[in-house]
């Protein structure tokens, strides 16, 4: 399935993968560039990414933050468009770029930037238009928001419109899917018991959904929530988005 | 002012907090409830979201022009016949209210809830200076006989579950009682009866303040508010600076969403406007009546990076919402004001010194944001909060130099690249199928609770040329 040349130029974009998806969950990575290819999408990887810098920003140091910034913004310069797999990043730069940057010489960038990036279920949905898909795993899936996903770039109805169309698993509501799960980046060492009790209360849940398989845009809550599924030895799983399409 | 409070870390403070298990429950279920109430309210009313939009577009414009209200409101005040204090710093606020009790040769003084008055310490003043202060909002009432403080800003003993409070009955009015909140309302009203008729000052905060009309509002669900502002010769109102609005259309825009975000409910079951002393001719209300108008840091605020949280109703949606005030409740805090908008005030009123730990007190998730009436960027703020503290070099060297770090590497694909070799390296003793159960140094937190993936055997980057 390609989008017809006649209708314009095959869409290209630019894969910013993040630290973390980068280091501990390349699989993702790779399921979000074969899937693209078969929709017809040319993905291309842009050397020399590293991470978007919302650790430094949200604990303060912002000068170190626009560093990291005003790379990520001249190496993305010339993509047409950028997809990021994790709703805070996705936030972060087109949130937070503009105003980090103000005043430098990649200011003009960073708004071009913000502007044409794109979280991996709004790109599928909203550029795409593309909503059916089969599963790749087995049901009941329940979808938990990302709060920056949710809160920040107000994508609620977007995951959930990918889910809900999925042919081969079922999908149940998540009581509290729109509460945090406890991740928040530093927080989650800096007071480690508290964000530890945040995420007990998730997985409670999850457990009561009766789902087995939760699923997220964002790969700080799966870290936590795989973190805790794993510690307590239980046989629920947490994917991201992209490992439930099937490629 | 320093708070006498705080002796334990924060991170001591939430651990004991969360080692509660009544205190959970009762938190559990308190803001549960709250939250689905005030999503019912909103949900059956579709103009709330453009209330919010305007009573933040009023406090923003009230701000830009403070001065002029409270001269308006001043002026009108004096009119009616009532005097207006300022006070800059709170030990001024405390002696002007104690100057007014001694004035008055008042004894016992009644209180309608007020968190203003908790933030200057007004009690323990009163009774340094022969005053026996009298809680009369029930949940204040509670938590002044177990000799505490509010750990919310409209539920101050949301923390006690009714078990408790039946116990606390029994040793403190030795009253046997069942754990049945309408039995325990009762035996409260009839103790407080007589203090009403008793006391000679009259104490409350203000929700508002109308500039044009001189009027002093309270919301309560009691009664106990027109109690104190009528049945004693002298009422003292303490109010901070930013509660007044400019009219009494603005004030009805407050009062749309106000109890909405605070209980659900469409209006607080009281509303009483206050406007001066009693006149010639009236049955009821104070021989005299003062406003104190109180600064204690928020003044400087109005041009500074805290000044959105001058829009403040206090309503308390965002503790409701908050997943940490959900889990340590408002005294592992250790300030007046807990909760998201309580680290902001705190900040405010002590200075940025203060919340070096509380403004991480914080997973960012922008509930609280979303939840407040007057859309207070409260998430926006603890960051900017945090960078500020980074600057002021208040966090410690350990921390900085690991971000300084941190920097160095993303900011460089070389370092970047040539780090997860080094980490794989160094990972290798700890990883057990692909996961890590306990590592030292930094991730030793995480690791207690919570496995830790292992770095990939391949990165996404090492991968990449496989892809092509």
């Amino acid at each position: 399935m390609s989008v017809s040349a006649a209708a314009g130029a095959t869409p290209r974009v630019a894969l910013m993968i993040t630290c973390l998806a980068d280091m501990f969950y390349p699989e993702v990575g790779e399921r979000i560039v074969r899937l693209l290819r078969r929709l017809g999408v040319e993905v291309t990887l842009p050397t020399g990414q590293t991470c978007c810098g919302l650790p430094l920003f949200n604990s303060g140091y912002h000068g170190e933050a626009a560093a990291v910034a005003a790379r990520t913004v001249t190496i993305f310069r010339d993509a047409e468009a950028v997809i990021v797999p994790s709703g805070s990043c996705a936030w972060m730069v087109k949130h937070e770029y503009p105003g980090l940057l103000r005043g430098r010489a990649e200011a003009a960038d960073a708004e071009r930037l913000a502007a044409r990036t794109w979280e991996f279920s709004q790109f599928l949905v909203r550029r795409l238009g593309r909503t059916t898909f089969e599963s790749d795993v087995e049901g009941p899936l329940a979808y938990h928001d990302s709060c920056h996903l949710l809160r920040g770039l107000h994508e609620g109805a977007t995951p959930r419109t990918l889910l809900n169309n999925l042919s081969g698993a079922a999908v149940v509501p998540l009581p509290g899917s729109d509460e945090c799960c406890g991740f928040g980046g530093s927080f989650s060492v800096r007071l480690p018991e508290v964000s530890t009790s945040i995420l007990e209360r998730k997985l409670a849940n999850l457990e009561a959904s009766g789902a087995r398989c939760l699923v997220a845009c964002d790969a700080g809550c799966l870290m936590q929530i795989r973190g805790g599924l794993a510690r307590r030895n239980s046989p629920l799983r947490a994917l991201h988005l992209a490992e439930v399409l099937k490629s | 002012m320093t708070e006498p409070l705080i002796t334990t870390p924060l991170r001591e403070r939430a651990a004991q907090a969360l080692g509660d298990r009544f205190l959970h429950e009762a938190l559990d279920i308190a803001t549960t409830r709250f939250i689905a109430l005030r999503r019912d309210a909103f949900g059956d009313f579709p103009e709330g979201e453009a209330l919010r939009d305007r009573a933040r577009a009023i406090k923003e414009a009230t701000l830009q022009r403070l001065d002029a209200h409270l001269e308006t409101l001043v002026a009108n005040i004096e009119r009616l016949g009532g005097h207006v204090h300022f006070a800059t710093t709170a030990e001024e606020a405390r002696e002007i209210v104690l100057d007014i009790a001694r004035r008055t040769g008042a004894r016992m003084a009644v209180k309608s809830k007020s968190m203003a008055s908790e933030e200057i310490h007004l009690n323990e003043a009163l009774e340094a200076a022969g005053v026996i202060p009298i809680e009369t909002d029930l949940g204040e009432y509670i938590i002044q006989l177990a000799h505490e403080r509010p750990s919310h800003i409209i539920a101050p003993a949301i923390h006690k579950t009714k078990g408790q409070v039946a116990d606390l009955f029994a040793k403190e009015l030795k009253r046997e009682v069942a754990a049945d909140p309408e039995e325990l309302t009762r035996i409260a009203r009839v103790e407080l009866r007589q203090k009403f008729l008793e006391a000679d000052l009259g104490i409350t905060g203000a929700n508002f303040a109308v500039a044009d009309t001189g009027t002093v509002v309270l919301v309560t669900n009691e009664g106990n508010g027109r109690m104190v502002t009528s049945l004693p010769r002298v009422h003292v109102a303490v109010m901070g600076v930013e509660k007044v609005v400019p009219s009494m259309t603005d004030l009805m825009v407050f009062l749309q969403i106000l109890a909405k975000s605070a209980t659900g409910q469409k209006l607080s079951v009281y509303t009483t406007l206050v406007r001066g002393p009693r006149r010639p001719g009236e049955l009821e209300g104070p021989d005299e009546f003062h406003l104190v108008l109180l600064d204690n840091g928020r003044i400087r605020q109005i041009a500074g990076p805290l000044r959105e949280a001058l829009y403040c109703l206090r309503c308390g949606a965002c503790l409701n919402v908050c997943p940490v005030y959900r889990q340590i409740g408002g005294h592992a805090y250790g300030y007046t004001y807990p909760g998201p908008i309580g680290i902001l005030l705190t900040a405010m009123l002590e200075g940025p010194g203060s919340v070096k730990d509380l403004a991480h007190a914080s997973s960012l998730c922008g509930a609280c944001a979303d939840a407040c009436p007057v859309r207070i960027d409260i998430p926006k703020m603890l960051v900017e909060l945090r960078r500020e503290i980074d600057e002021a070099r208040i966090a410690p060297w350990t921390e900085r130099l690991a971000y300084g770090l941190m920097e160095r590497v993303l900011a460089s694909p070389t370092l970047y690249r040539w780090s997860k070799p080094l980490a794989r390296l160094l990972q290798r003793p700890f990883v057990r199928d692909g996961r890590i159960r306990s590592v030292p140094l930094a991730f030793t937190e995480w690791t207690r609770t919570r496995d830790l993936p292992a770095l990939a055997p391949q990165t996404f980057h090492e991968r990449w040329p496989t892809l092509k």
